[in-house]
């Protein structure tokens, strides 16, 4: 019997909105002012005792956070630990760690922090979520730049289509928003000089590196139903592939996007036209975005189906991106309701036509997909259907 | 050594390894006792280095099993 995978729960943070319902309601708001970082974010309620939050990096306080959340809406998964994995991508890891520890390291290198190795591996926010629930499956970090969790929810999907598991939490974190890290974008030209995201908008001109994370849970479907749990939305296809041509730039008329795009709904067993929403990468910079626009276009077709990059509002939280997106999928399936693409105003004329959402609408669920891009060349294609 | 400088240890103690200040006694065992690990261990030396502008090498921790040891240690080390 082929199994299939289900998500049955939702954590976000985001500088949108902590928790997933203020999250989605951030997303049909204004954009927030940048920097794009989480405030009023509390720890406390996710560790033991302060000890255990001074040797959590921030972004796996986050991952913490978000799997806390997601499996209090998914409930008691009823299944061996031993099958049950988690699978929690980051872009950077533990930076704000690396870069205290640094000026710690120049002044008195005696002083450098034990727990600084701990704290700043990429790995740290899934072994937190591992270790606090005991689910002792397969523990893995994808740390593939943004399109690091929309890898590892389908890294996910395959451990439990494949048999491996019965329930996975997956997902990424990011808080990478330090001095440094946050100047290495800006000296790279990738940010928005402007202040503003507006993906595929004529005047874009950069991204905004912005704090985030998401988990979801998802389980094998016949055990979902058993145990009587409320399905949100299924996985139903997932592609991967890299462009083998820049570190930085998308290949030229975004071939390996519109090849990614292609294998993830061969994957899923559908055509184009059976997709009703992109939920694109859309990062607001000027060659993501036009690359991905032709991409979907040679993919789709004119018209094609709408297209929303929620990055308009949460800005780019790198390797958590794409489990944003995942959850505002399914977030939007639960509203029936597309947010806008926020700021997105003038058409450029040079970029391929595609059916960008300026305003939010009503919206008869229908099959999904998500897209994620990462320096380096890393495409990924997640296919979310609707229950 | 002077109450002043165990009740700085004490703090010490009690905000890096997160224990309850009752339970911070020369007899409590740092792992048994305290809960500490090896490495909760190093953070507590280096914060005491900080507060008491000392130096503590590796093979001195050795024989440092309970918090009355490190107290040892310390007023042996301050001369207080």
């Amino acid at each position: 019997m082929t199994r299939r995978a289900v998500i049955t729960g939702i954590g976000v943070i985001s500088a949108a909105g902590i928790g997933k319902e203020a999250f989605f309601q951030g997303l049909r708001s204004q954009s927030p002012t940048p920097p794009l970082v989480v405030e009023d974010f509390d720890p406390a309620p996710f560790f033991d005792s302060p000890k255990e939050i001074r040797r959590h990096d921030r972004f796996a306080q986050f991952a913490l956070a978000c799997a806390t959340e997601a499996l209090e809406q998914a409930g008691d998964l009823q299944c061996d630990p031993d099958r049950i994995g988690v699978h929690i991508g980051t872009g950077v890891g533990g930076l704000s760690s690396i870069e205290t520890q640094v000026l710690v390291n120049e002044k008195s290198p005696r002083r450098v922090s034990p727990f600084l190795v701990p704290m700043m591996m990429p790995n740290a926010g899934a072994a937190a979520v591992s270790m606090r629930y005991g689910f002792t499956g397969p523990c893995e970090t994808t740390a593939t730049a943004c399109a690091a969790s929309t890898q590892s929810i389908g890294s996910a999907f395959n451990a439990i289509r494949w048999g491996r598991c019965d329930a996975m939490l997956a997902g990424g974190s990011e808080a990478s928003n330090t001095p440094t890290g946050t100047q290495g974008f800006i000296n790279m030209t990738a940010t928005s000089s402007a202040g503003i995201s507006r993906p595929f908008d004529l005047e874009r001109d950069g991204f905004l590196h912005a704090e985030g994370a998401a988990v979801i849970v998802m389980e094998e479907r016949e055990h979902a139903l058993e145990r009587g749990v409320d399905i949100l939305a299924e996985i139903v296809g997932y592609a991967t592939n890299a462009d083998a041509h820049h570190i930085t730039a998308p290949s030229p008329g975004g071939v390996g996007a519109s090849a990614c795009m292609e294998l993830a709904l061969a994957d899923a067993g559908l055509t184009a036209n059976e997709v009703s929403y992109i939920n694109a990468h859309g990062t607001s910079t000027p060659l993501n975005d036009a690359n991905e626009a032709e991409a979907i276009m040679k993919v789709f077709g004119n018209p094609g189906p709408a297209v929303v990059s929620t990055k308009g509002v949460t800005g780019h939280p790198l390797g958590a991106a794409g489990a944003l997106e995942a959850a505002a999928v399914t977030l939007s399936m639960q509203h029936r309701l597309l947010p806008p693409t926020a700021n997105y105003r003038t058409a450029d004329p040079d970029m391929a036509p595609i059916h960008v959402v300026a305003e939010e609408q009503t919206w008869e669920p229908g099959i999904s997909i998500s897209n994620s891009f990462g320096f380096g060349g890393h495409n990924a294609t997640l296919v979310i259907a609707p229950t | 050594m002077s109450d002043a400088n165990f009740d700085r240890m004490k703090n010490c103690a009690v905000e890096m390894l997160s224990v309850d200040p009752d339970k911070i006694t020369m007899e409590a065992r740092f792992i048994e006792d305290l809960g500490a690990d090896s490495l909760d261990i190093v953070e507590f030396v280096q914060a005491l280095e900080e507060e008491f502008s000392v130096e503590i090498d590796e093979d001195e921790l050795e024989d440092i099993a309970t918090f009355g040891q490190a107290v040892d240690l310390i007023a042996a080390k301050t001369q207080g």
